[in-house]
């Protein structure tokens, strides 16, 4: 089990951290409750089995759903 | 495709605008309603296009987002014909997005302007010995490092040679130059502003000081409190239950255009951002006047409070005491004053070290068959003659004769706020000395404050004797103040008045008082950046800076307010919205989207104000 940061460009759609939230709610890799994303750091952190999926996907999935990733950081 | 539209969002915000003037001067100059529907047509398509893709990358991941709402409503309005609402409507959407970014980035400014101060690379020493520059990430606990005048310090470490004078106004908030020489320590995100030094990384990134006041100040402006999260849950449903109703609406009335406009009102972006963005303006307020506020919880339950206690020594006072008055009696009074220094010398109580301050230089001996008597002094014999040093029950332990003047004097040193130091050599008392610490300059004015501000009972609570710790509250005006009281005696105060209902907020060093400042409601530390202080408490006051307290519970108290007026504004917004609707018959689509941008406006430009509040005088 690991614990990923992910920087995105900075948030600014009242509905844009629901819809991140939605995305990793769909990846099967990521823990239950631990995915959050917040609104004002515009960072996304989550726990997730590195098993399963990695950062490169779940930062290629986040792109595409139209948000920069600047940088990540896995522990 | 899908990148290109979105990366040119504002732009095309902008031509949608042009397209509508456009259309809007044909109809009234000219009167040409072909070019006027033309642009409105061609301004309706471009313009939902980048929400068409928002919506449905929404969608994708099972979020009915405004996107979705906003584009079923033109695609209505669109096909009932009514392509001036659809441009309108789409327009309003994009140029409220492009303003809602702009204000946004202003209220998170302060936090950007500290979270841009940490270090991002540094000149480190390889292997052959020459200095390279490195990305901060590849440094390491124990590397040397070189720094050049105008740079910033990229580590917590200490200097290992050279000269120079840092800004430590990043950690502590104080913009005097500190000077530093080798084995003095040096903390990331300080400016060199002069001198050349290299020092040894004894913690790096995340684990240094500045790095943890960023996580900190990151992690308290996303921390949500009971009510955020409860409008959070709100609006995950609201939206969806907008759609069903709109759908239900058509479905019975057969009015599409009332179905849609439904659709507009049903985006509750104000009451989304609303508090975020109190809470991040004030939180940045407080990043930038040296106060951490740690989250909206924080916030809430410091703008609340009934009663502050405050510990005596160090927090009210300076914490560094000194000898303020003395008296000899009887002579051979310079033997006495090398047997005093002598005796304290070996004592780390606070009240040696005043002694030995005011002593200075003098002839020291050698100390035999030193017997301390707990809570009253020192006992101890220097070339066969017996001395005692303490207090006045020592005294009277010792058999020792007070003559009146002595006690004369003692008593009014004592009214003065003074503890008592006696010596007495042979039996014979010979010096008397008044120790006091000061009182933090402007402390006064500061309590005053806090108490005009609403804090109903300010208490001091001290392991002095009573009678200092009244002197001080008589001159502080201080509610009440408790003496002879140990750690564990404070923080059961603490317990009792919040059993007692009471909203407490405990100021303190944060390092002997962490039990009461852990019970407290809000305890609150007046650390010069250290670790424990910034983990334990729920307010820091860096560099021990006292008169950021008033402003502090200012804070508190204008972001707590500020929250509940953009609650205020969201809800009574939609509750106008859904009334124009209802009871009204000037509600339209492109008047429901200019209140709901306008309504998200105003709560960020409210928020905003935060950003420049100051205590007033």
């Amino acid at each position: 089990m690991k614990s990923a940061t992910i920087q995105l460009e900075t948030l600014v759609c009242p509905s844009c951290s629901q819809k991140i939230e939605g995305l990793l709610k769909g990846f099967d890799g990521i823990v239950k409750d631990t995915a959050s994303v917040s609104f004002n750091n515009s960072k996304v952190k989550f726990e997730f089995d590195e098993e399963k999926l990695s950062v490169e996907d779940v930062e290629k999935a986040i792109n595409k759903l139209g948000f920069d990733v600047i940088k990540s950081k896995v522990k | 495709m899908q990148r290109i539209i979105f990366k040119n969002k504002n732009k095309i915000a902008f031509i949608t605008g042009v397209l509508i003037a456009v259309a809007f001067l044909s109809k009234w100059t000219i009167n040409n309603m072909t070019i006027f529907k033309w642009s409105l047509i061609i301004a309706s398509i471009l313009g939902v296009l980048p929400i068409v893709i928002q919506a449905y990358q929404a969608i994708k991941v099972k979020v009915i987002s405004i996107d979705v709402l906003v584009t079923m409503a033109v695609t209505g309005a669109f096909l009932i014909r009514n392509f001036e609402e659809s441009a309108i409507v789409t327009f309003l959407f994009l140029f409220g997005a492009y303003l809602e970014q702009r204000t946004l980035n202003k209220t998170r400014s302060a936090i950007k302007a500290l979270t841009e101060m940490a270090p991002e690379s540094a000149l480190k020493q390889m292997d052959g010995g020459e200095f390279e520059e490195v990305d901060i990430d590849e440094v390491d606990a124990g590397d040397i490092l070189l720094v050049k005048t105008g740079a910033k310090i990229p580590v917590d470490g200490r200097v290992l040679t050279g000269e120079g004078s840092v800004n430590e106004a990043s950690i502590t908030g104080e913009s005097m130059p500190v000077s530093k020489e080798a084995g003095t320590p040096v903390f990331a995100g300080t400016i060199l502003d002069n001198g050349t030094i290299q020092i040894v990384a004894d913690r790096v990134g995340e684990d240094t000081t500045f790095g943890k006041i960023i996580e900190l100040v990151e992690e308290a402006q996303d921390s949500k409190s009971e009510a955020e999260r409860f409008i959070d849950r709100f609006s995950k449903y609201y939206t969806p239950a907008v759609l069903i109703i709109s759908f239900m609406v058509w479905l019975f009335t057969k009015d599409l255009e009332l179905a849609i406009t439904i659709l507009v009102l049903g985006c509750p972006g104000a009451l989304v951002i609303g508090v975020p963005v109190s809470n991040v303006a004030g939180i940045g307020n407080g990043a930038s006047h040296g106060v951490l506020l740690k989250g909206s919880e924080v916030i809430r339950d410091f703008s609340r409070i009934d009663t502050m206690i405050f510990d005596k020594t160090g927090t009210l006072t300076v914490g560094n005491p000194s000898v303020s008055e003395k008296k000899y009696y009887g002579d051979n009074i310079d033997e006495a004053v090398g047997y005093l220094a002598s005796i304290e010398r070996e004592s780390d109580h606070p009240l040696a070290k005043a002694v030995l301050e005011e002593i200075g230089e003098t002839a020291f001996s050698e100390v035999k068959d030193t017997l301390v008597v707990k809570g009253a002094g020192i006992v101890a014999s220097i070339m066969e003659h017996r001395i005692a040093v303490g207090n006045l029950a020592l005294m009277e332990r010792e058999s020792i004769i007070i003559n009146g003047k002595a006690l004369a004097d003692a008593s009014e040193m004592e009214e003065n706020g003074n503890s008592l130091v006696f010596v007495a050599v042979d039996g014979e008392l010979k010096i008397l000395m008044g120790i006091r610490d000061q009182i933090r300059p402007k402390a006064k004015e500061d309590l005053q404050k806090i108490k005009k501000i609403g804090v109903k009972n300010l208490v001091m609570l001290s392991g002095d004797n009573q009678g200092t710790v009244d002197v001080i509250s008589n001159e502080l005006g201080l509610t009440k103040a408790y003496g002879n009281m140990l750690p564990e005696d404070k923080s059961a105060y603490v317990k009792k008045l919040i059993e007692e209902g009471q909203i407490v907020a405990f100021v303190g060093d944060g390092v002997n008082d962490s039990p009461s400042l852990a019970i407290a409601n809000i305890g609150i530390a007046m650390g010069s950046g250290t670790d424990v202080a910034i983990e334990t408490s729920d307010v820091v006051l860096m560099n021990s800076d006292f008169s950021r307290l008033s402003h502090a519970l200012g804070l508190a108290k204008a972001t707590a307010g500020n929250m509940i007026q953009n609650i205020v504004i969201a809800v009574g917004v939609v509750i106008i919205l859904l009334g124009g609707l209802i009871f009204g018959d000037w509600m339209n689509m492109s008047i429901g989207m200019l209140v709901h941008e306008g309504s998200i406006l105003a709560v960020i430009l409210n928020g905003m104000r935060l950003l420049g509040y100051r205590l007033r005088k």
